[in-house]
């Protein structure tokens, strides 16, 4: 009998097992990462910028050269990297905490310069690695360790919308907010990730694509809860959809 | 070596920066140094290089993270609070260790200040500034031929020990003109290119991680002891400072930069009134010149600091001299330059009690 692979691990996921939660969605983005780094045979020159949160190891989990930057500037980080060596392909990974609050500024000025950089953006509604606590991207009524009586827009404010700040932003050449909780949403987040990838390589200006996560463990559900609470609650906040695309057909 | 040409200090600096091969500036503008980030913005493109003006001074100095983990020259300059808000990722370069040269023209402070030439940020320059163990290796020139020169070995410094190095000018230096003499830009091929630990992408070899990062205490406190090191080998080979009419001094006068250079003038008047008046002026703030100083103090009756600060660098003096001998301290803050005048007239207090 013959056999034919059809699914292997991507070569530019290291062996290193991951430290996320069940049910967490990181796992799924990075694989999704690593296997356009492999189609776009990038490996051997695209450095990853790791945040500051639960993809703090991210650099550990792929086979390519990487740092971590300090919470909140992976833009900044990037963007050194990329003007010094154009020829790199560089991206960020970042989630809510790191991008929308304290990293605000970076994320924007990156986008609005066009660098030619990517960003992989995990919106999970929650601080993860310190323990739940509110983010930027908090729902409201949603309960948190800093938000115990639910986020309110008197006392906390809104939720803030990245996706939808940034397609003013005439440096922005890929922006797409998509999730991974069905198999027909890890094919568009696939193809997402891989738009934003050739905005850098194609020298045509930012890319960034928001991926709305679970986060099992701080929201206090099942991983299957958490997949329905992303379809039934994230998703009538944060639209899903491609804001801007300059790329073309891929 | 050119023809002697009238620069701005903060012009010096930019052209030795670019003679000594940096082709990338990251910056964001503040006084009183802004006309250094104006001239990397007219100069670098005319090099081939890159000029980014960064969104705040937390950007810069992680845009320098990222051109110097891909292993290239890069600097920056700001003044006071423009360098205190680099901290945080200046304590992350000198854990990842990442060389890259910064230039600190301070101003008077606390809080928004002036901008006037001060050096109130010497324990943030000589004692880590950020969070954790870490130094950086701190020139303070006191004339601007003095600011070229240790500006193009600031970059070798910070090649050499991986370490970022900063030079601590101050307002006055930065704004005064002066005849300087260039040397030549250094052969490009001279420069390290880092390729044995950089980010360069992980062709032909394993993948490698630059951070500053390690969850286990034990692996980071490996890290920490690496980089101490690094910083007792600097107070072994780096140590620099001037002695100006020092052979037969006894009363040893202490400064540094552009007090340094006031002092000059007083040690001529003090030996006009028949006081034996030498100065001991520190050109390397970390390492400090403990061991020279303290030699020098055996034979002095007196070791009078004098800075533009409440007597940060006083401390150190204080560490060398031991108590061997009396140390007082005359000083200036917020922005207030004192005249040769005004000191000798303080030393001179100490002298008749």
């Amino acid at each position: 009998m013959n056999f034919v692979i059809t699914h292997k691990m991507p070569e530019s996921l290291s062996k290193r097992e991951f430290t996320y939660c069940p049910g967490c969605h990181h796992g799924i983005v990075h694989r999704l990462v690593a296997e356009i780094i492999d189609e776009l045979n990038i490996r051997e020159k695209t450095i990853i910028v790791a945040p500051v949160g639960c993809a703090v190891f991210a650099y550990e989990f792929f086979d390519i050269d990487g740092t971590v930057a300090p919470h909140g500037r992976a833009p900044a980080v990037a963007t050194g990297m990329k003007r010094a060596r154009p020829d790199l392909v560089i991206f960020t990974y970042q989630g809510d905490g790191d991008l929308a609050a304290i990293g605000t500024a970076e994320m924007v000025h990156a986008a609005n310069r066009g660098e030619r950089i990517t960003t992989i953006f995990i919106n999970n509604a929650v601080y993860g690695m310190t323990g739940g606590q509110m983010a930027p991207t908090t729902l409201l009524g949603m309960k948190t360790t800093t938000s115990p009586y639910g986020r309110t827009p008197e006392r906390e404010g809104y939720p803030i919308h990245v996706c939808e700040m940034l397609k003013e932003m005439k440096g922005v050449a890929f922006l797409a907010r998509t999730k991974v909780t069905s198999p027909k949403d890890v094919m568009t987040t696939k193809k997402y990730i891989k738009k934003a990838f050739l905005a850098q390589i194609n020298n045509i200006g930012f890319g960034l694509v928001e991926i709305l996560s679970t986060c099992p463990t701080n929201w206090g559900l099942s991983p299957v809860e958490a997949q329905k609470w992303i379809d039934e609650n994230m998703v009538k906040e944060f639209p899903l959809g491609v804001f801007v695309d300059k790329v073309g057909d891929v | 070596m050119s023809e002697k040409i009238m620069v701005k200090g903060t012009e010096a600096i930019g052209e030795a920066a670019i003679r000594a091969g940096c082709r990338i500036y990251f910056g964001y503008p503040i006084t009183p140094q802004s006309e250094l980030t104006e001239y990397m913005a007219r100069r670098l493109p005319q090099v081939g290089g890159v000029f980014l003006q960064a969104e705040s001074e937390v950007a810069t100095v992680n845009m320098m993270y990222g051109a110097s983990s891909v292993g290239k020259r890069v600097m920056t300059s700001t003044s006071s609070p423009g360098f205190s808000l680099m901290q945080e990722g200046i304590s992350y370069m000198a854990c990842a260790e990442l060389p890259a040269v910064f230039v600190n023209v301070v101003r008077g402070g606390p809080g928004l200040g002036d901008i006037q030439p001060s050096q109130g940020d010497y324990f943030q320059a000589t004692k880590g500034g950020g969070h954790g163990d870490y130094r950086l290796l701190v020139l303070s020139p006191s004339t601007l031929q003095e600011a070229v020169e240790l500006t193009i070995l600031a970059f070798d410094l910070a090649d050499k020990y991986r370490n970022p190095v900063l030079i601590l000018a101050d307002g006055m230096l930065g704004q005064m003109m002066e005849p300087v003499s260039f040397p030549d830009p250094i052969d490009p091929s001279k420069i390290p290119d880092h390729s044995d630990w950089a980010l360069t992408g992980a062709k032909g070899r394993p993948p490698r991680k630059v951070t500053s990062f390690n969850i286990d205490p034990y692996g980071l406190e490996k890290m920490n002891r690496r980089i101490q090191e690094k910083y007792e080998r600097m107070k072994k080979e780096e140590v620099r400072y001037e002695e100006f009419m020092m052979e037969d001094a006894d009363v040893v006068i202490v400064a540094h930069g552009t007090v340094g250079r006031i002092v000059k003038s007083v040690v001529k008047l003090a030996r006009e009134e028949g006081i034996k008046a030498g100065l001991f002026r520190p050109i390397t703030l970390f390492p400090f010149p403990y061991d020279r100083l303290s030699e020098v103090s055996e034979r002095a009756k007196l070791v009078f600091t004098v800075e533009m600060s409440s007597g940060q660098m006083w401390e150190d003096v204080k560490l060398a001299v031991k108590g061997k001998v009396e140390t007082p301290f005359y000083g200036r803050m917020a922005g207030v330059v004192p005249t040769p005048v005004e000191i000798l007239e303080n030393l001179k207090k100490y002298l008749r009690r």
